[in-house]
């Protein structure tokens, strides 16, 4: 550790003490747990900062901060699976003792196939016995024994996407695109004369109506022309391609702006927890 | 058994989907839903595996002296303090010795992890470890202001675990994402340049929807900004996103009848 580090370290050390105690007193006069709630938020706010010094370059702030985050969020999704799942889904329907055991309402049930009655005590059991053959991934030996429940999992949803992502994706999307060209009620098309002695440029307009499908159209299908690398992109091929592109292009620019602007709502967010939650110097 | 098995359930699991979707059979939606509840808890069992990894390759990275190896530390401190907290929950408007307790048991787990990854001076750690496990235990015992909660979902309601989620995860992540806004605006001063037409249409994209989502400079072009970024974002913006979105589902229907048919067995690892 270079001196000039340790030097930082005391002085951010320094700056997290004086922070609590500035804000502990602040905190005082509303709260009863005060200097807990100075604490955490001198917590956050520092964790803001080591992480925005990144911008400066990689730092141990960061790192410290990055590392933090790993750990917390591990535990917290560990703990929140535990407690809705597996205590508050799948224990009360195994058995009424386990249920009573974690003081959940036992859920008994089942389903009768006709020819066999299946009851949720056979049935969740298999879910637990195939996740526990899945922990097998830690022996060296019997490791081959987890590709049972991921062969479960794969194959159930690689079933379930191949039949979603075929009607959403691919099915309602071209039927969506196939929109009525000349226009539909209230804009049904009556003639090059009635268009043009009805012509405005207003959103509710038949112009802007049509232009509209028209350009999905046309976009989408020189948007599939230019994804299509089977054939070289010559001629007409090549021209459609090239609409394609440009209509990418408006995408890729609108997107853009829409993430730019979404983060830099978050930095608003962020900044006015340091200037007004932690600091206090905006209201 | 070891690779065909899997293969033959992948198969079978994959084709059910398939056809059950077509099949509007009370039986049939059963099942279905079943298999999804399945799907949760396994999750649930791959969570812990790599919660158990997670675990695993710090303290290797301890053990071997590896790059940034102090902050493996942090990761475990986080990790085992937020555990505690969801597992224990304040009785009254005190917290008593509560926060000692966790210190206790956090040096005693880090007591044990130096104890398991130096190669001297282990039995010191291990003194150590049993002292402070000592304290944890008496603790424990004898203070009520706090208690276990090991049955119920206390642990989730518990403040402490609530203010982790609130003071360190929030932050941290918010903060990840709006530190994107700097490099964004760095790549735009690059990306930015009206050089040629595509570059153009991608700039003139960008300002339209930028200024519509500004509060200060909106008003200036009154209701026109609003609604040409509207056209853009719902016309021609999602004429190009439907093209993207074809050509993202047909590959993943080409992926998913792969793994149905067994071609693709990446997932099945080596062995």
């Amino acid at each position: 550790m270079s001196r000039t580090a340790v030097i930082v370290f005391a002085i951010v050390v320094v700056l997290f003490a004086v922070s609590w105690v500035a804000k502990a007193v602040v905190l005082s006069d509303t709260s009863d747990s005060g200097t807990l709630d100075a604490f955490l938020v001198t917590v956050a706010a520092f964790l803001t900062l080591a992480i925005y010094s990144f911008l400066y370059k990689d730092n141990p702030y960061y790192k410290f901060a990055e590392h933090l985050f790993v750990g917390v969020s591990a535990a917290f999704w560990m703990c929140q699976g535990f407690w809705t799942t597996i205590v508050g889904n799948l224990l009360p329907r195994l058995s009424e003792g386990m249920a009573n055991w974690f003081m959940q309402p036992y859920q008994p049930g089942g389903y009768d196939l006709g020819f066999l009655n299946l009851s949720y005590t056979v049935l969740y059991w298999i879910p637990v016995i195939l996740g526990l053959l899945l922990l097998m991934r830690l022996s060296p030996k019997g490791g081959w024994l987890s590709r049972w429940p991921l062969a479960l999992i794969i194959g159930t949803t690689a079933g379930l996407n191949f039949v979603r992502y075929l009607r959403s994706d691919f099915i309602v999307q071209v039927s969506s695109t196939f929109v009525p060209l000349l226009g539909q009620e209230p804009h049904q098309w009556q003639g090059i004369g009635a268009f043009f002695s009805n012509f405005s440029l207003d959103a509710s307009g038949q112009f802007v109506a049509l232009l509209a499908n028209w350009v999905i159209f046309i976009g989408v299908f020189c948007g599939l022309v230019y994804f299509f690398f089977s054939k070289e992109h010559t001629g007409l091929f090549g021209r459609a391609s090239r609409v394609g592109i440009w209509v990418l292009m408006i995408t890729f620019g609108a997107s853009f702006g829409y993430t730019v602007m979404g983060r830099i709502s978050l930095l608003v967010g962020r900044l006015t927890f340091l200037f007004e939650d932690w600091l206090g110097l905006i209201t | 058994m070891k690779r065909q098995f899997p293969l033959f359930l992948v198969f079978i699991f994959g084709l059910f989907m398939v056809f059950q979707y077509f099949v509007p059979h009370e039986t049939s939606e059963w099942v279905y839903e079943f298999l999804l509840d399945w799907i949760l808890v396994i999750g649930i069992f791959a969570l812990a595996l790599g919660i158990w990894s997670l675990y695993k390759v710090s303290v290797d990275k301890i053990k071997t002296r590896k790059a940034n190896w102090g902050y493996s530390y942090v990761t475990l401190f986080g990790l085992f303090v937020m555990i505690l907290f969801g597992f224990t929950s304040q009785n009254g408007d005190s917290w008593g010795w509560y926060f000692i307790f966790v210190a206790t048991v956090m040096l005693t787990i880090g007591m044990v992890i130096q104890a398991m990854v130096s190669s001297g001076q282990k039995g010191l750690s291990l003194i150590l470890a049993g002292v402070f496990l000592v304290a944890s235990v008496l603790i424990g015992m004898f203070d009520n202001a706090w208690s276990f909660h090991f049955y119920t979902a206390e642990g989730l309601q518990n403040s402490m675990f609530r203010a982790f989620f609130d003071h360190i995860l929030i932050p941290i992540l918010s903060t990840m994402f709006s530190l994107l806004a700097f490099f964004i605006a760095s790549a735009a001063y690059r990306a930015f340049r009206a050089r040629n037409l595509l570059a153009s249409l991608l700039l003139l994209a960008a300002l339209i929807v930028m200024l519509r989502f500004n509060p200060y400079l909106s008003p200036i072009f009154g209701d026109y900004m609003a609604k040409t970024s509207n056209w853009l974002m719902n016309v021609p913006n999602m004429a190009a996103q439907r093209a993207i979105v074809i050509g993202i589902g047909l590959g993943i229907v080409a992926t998913a009848l792969k793994v149905i048919l067994g071609i693709e067995r990446g997932y099945m690892g080596k062995g």
